[in-house]
């Protein structure tokens, strides 16, 4: 067994000649399969394995969606002010500042406006990077404009919701923005233009108690966690576990709110048939 | 069943009744000891609620003594009917409503209802509706719209219910149905939170051409506690959250998210009801008069403003 004896005491490779992968490279599905970060690009970032929908933002669904992967940025300046003050254990501005910082984005919504396979349409993302995609002025300001946008220009819209809800650190201010979406909403509804509402992984609180609900086609990813109260909230209230499945797109289409579940690799000509036959 | 505040002048408000008592058993007129003690009640009470902090306001929002709809509705309707139902699959008992009669008008009203005692409060689910109660709510709604009555909404509500059935019966789509449905509605409609103005709960009936506030209330985005344990991770730091959230009716008056305040007597809704209610019904009457004055075409647009105007942002 001499062989097997340790002949030096400890590993000792300098760290500078570790040989790493270079960060980000390979993607780990929470089924396990692991793919190569190119091919998950490649295949509109859901694993073709096991079919799972890695969460992405709104640059990536604006070059999946948009043909050419060309749109025309609206109100990409607009900014949350903390009208509150806000502090709790860190301030509100601070959070901004730093969401800002590392996402690289303004808040946590973008609007685009440009061709889905040659139609028109107007599509507000939200980024679930920024603070939980959670809702505050700058949330409900940009959707009140891109409804606008979509009045004033005949334009069918698409908002996709990826949100953890409203968001605190604006109180009062944030509930009021799913009275804004939702009335201005309806405004876009009596002129018939059509408004499409995907909801993504995860789609919570006061954005699925607002706009996100209110499309004249609700649609929905494959697996997202779509609901009002958050799962962690329900299991407390009841006080046992929730049923397998609960709370997920499945779910919510079986239970009849949702019109139909699209695999991201289908989105686009999806949306185009729909734009296409509401059209002709 | 009083708040800690409230003990103080509770005390010694026992003691001036007793002094009553004997006097009145005695035949005789009130000391001079206790006319001192009766304007100390005053003064008292007059300190204690000028300086109120914003968790003490959520406090008498939520007092047990604390009148609710049914109470209000008692107090300033000659007739009610309350109707039930939302046409679907229940009848939500946390959402109530119906056709009133106040002053010789006819008005349609709806608010959440909470229980008194043990029994009650679980029949009433503490205030909190399932997605039933928000479509009971827009069925009446819906009624009055149909007959051309005004709607009066009374806000009080802990949240919506976060329950398994809740949301197997879409919760979230209830809510923004009403939301959106509200600003369409071509009657007047008038909102005020009574009690508890609990995030998409209470806005799921609070969409209206004006929004109004009683003195004790609050109406936020989430309770000062839930606030609490989800930003600082701990249940300990509600008096904080409750500053942080700014969420009394005067903070909501100086962002003007709503239109005004509703006076309560002093001491709160619960030591004088009458006077409560009777503020109620005058902004209720006062309001609708100047509502059905506009065009409902108008007043559709103006309301869909408004609330377009909530927010702050700015352009870096």
């Amino acid at each position: 067994m001499n062989w097997f004896k340790r002949k030096k005491k400890n590993i000792n490779t300098p760290s500078t000649q570790k040989k790493e992968l270079p960060d980000g490279m390979w993607y780990k599905t929470p089924g396990g399969s692991i793919i190569h970060i190119r091919e998950l690009k490649n295949n509109s970032y859901v694993c073709p394995e096991d079919d799972y929908h890695v969460r992405i933002g709104s640059k990536e669904y604006f070059e999946i969606l948009f043909d050419n992967k060309s749109f025309e940025e609206l109100d990409k300046d607009l900014s949350s002010s903390d009208p509150l003050k806000f502090v709790d254990t860190k301030s509100y501005k601070g959070r901004v500042d730093k969401s800002q910082k590392d996402t690289g984005l303004k808040d946590a919504i973008k609007t685009g406006v440009g061709k889905i396979n040659n139609y028109d349409i107007v599509i507000s993302c939200m980024d679930f990077s920024f603070i939980g995609g959670s809702m505050g002025s700058v949330v409900g300001e940009k959707i009140s404009r891109a409804i606008d946008y979509s009045l004033k220009n005949k334009i069918p819209l698409m908002i996709i919701s990826k949100s953890g809800g409203a968001r605190m650190m604006e109180s009062t201010y944030s509930l009021m923005q799913m009275a804004k979406t939702s009335s201005k909403l309806a405004l876009l509804s009596r002129e018939k233009i059509p408004y499409i509402s995907l909801m993504t992984d995860p789609t919570t609180g006061g954005v699925s108690a607002s706009f996100a609900m209110l499309g004249d086609f609700n649609i929905a990813e494959p697996g997202a966690l779509i609901g009002f109260a958050g799962p962690r909230v329900i299991k407390e209230t009841i006080g046992s576990n929730l049923p397998k499945g609960f709370q997920r797109s499945e779910f919510v289409f079986e239970h009849g709110f949702l019109d139909f579940i699209v695999d991201r690799r289908d989105l686009k000509t999806k949306i185009s048939k729909l734009l296409k036959l509401l059209k002709n | 069943m009083s708040l800690d505040f409230e003990k103080p002048i509770i005390d010694l408000e026992t003691r001036l009744m007793q002094m009553k008592e004997i006097a009145s058993k005695k035949g005789k007129n009130l000391s001079k000891e206790a006319l001192l003690l009766e304007e100390k009640i005053i003064n008292l009470k007059k300190e204690v609620f000028e300086n109120l902090t914003r968790w003490q306001k959520v406090q008498l929002s939520r007092h047990p003594k604390r009148p609710y709809f049914l109470d209000y509705i008692y107090k300033i309707s000659t007739e009610f009917i309350e109707i039930h139902g939302d046409r679907v699959a229940r009848d939500d008992k946390a959402m109530v409503g119906g056709i009133a009669e106040i002053d010789g008008k006819s008005i349609v009203l709806i608010g959440q209802q909470k229980g008194r005692n043990t029994k009650d409060r679980q029949f009433r689910n503490f205030g909190m509706s399932n997605p039933d109660g928000y479509r009971k709510a827009l069925r009446i709604m819906k009624i009055a719209e149909k007959f051309n009555k005004p709607i009066v909404t009374l806000i009080d509500t802990p949240g919506a219910y976060p329950g398994l059935e809740a949301e197997e019966r879409g919760q979230a789509e209830a809510i923004a149905r009403n939301i959106q449905e509200m600003s369409m509605l071509k009657v007047p409609v008038i909102c005020i939170v009574i009690g508890e103005g609990a995030s998409g709960g209470a806005l799921g009936i609070g969409l209206g051409d004006k929004v109004f506030m009683m003195e004790y209330t609050w109406y936020s985005v989430i309770s000062p506690e839930s606030c609490s344990s989800i930003l600082w991770r701990s249940w300990d730091y509600k008096e904080q959250a409750a500053e942080a959230l700014q969420l009394t009716a005067n903070d909501l008056k100086k962002m003007n998210l709503i239109d005004g305040i509703i006076k309560e007597p002093l001491g709160g809704a619960h030591n004088d009801v009458d006077f409560a209610a009777n503020k109620l019904k005058k902004v209720i009457l006062s309001e609708i008069e100047k509502l059905e004055k506009i065009d409902p075409e108008k007043r559709i647009l103006d309301r869909v403003e408004k609330f377009s105007l909530m927010g702050v942002t700015k352009n870096d």
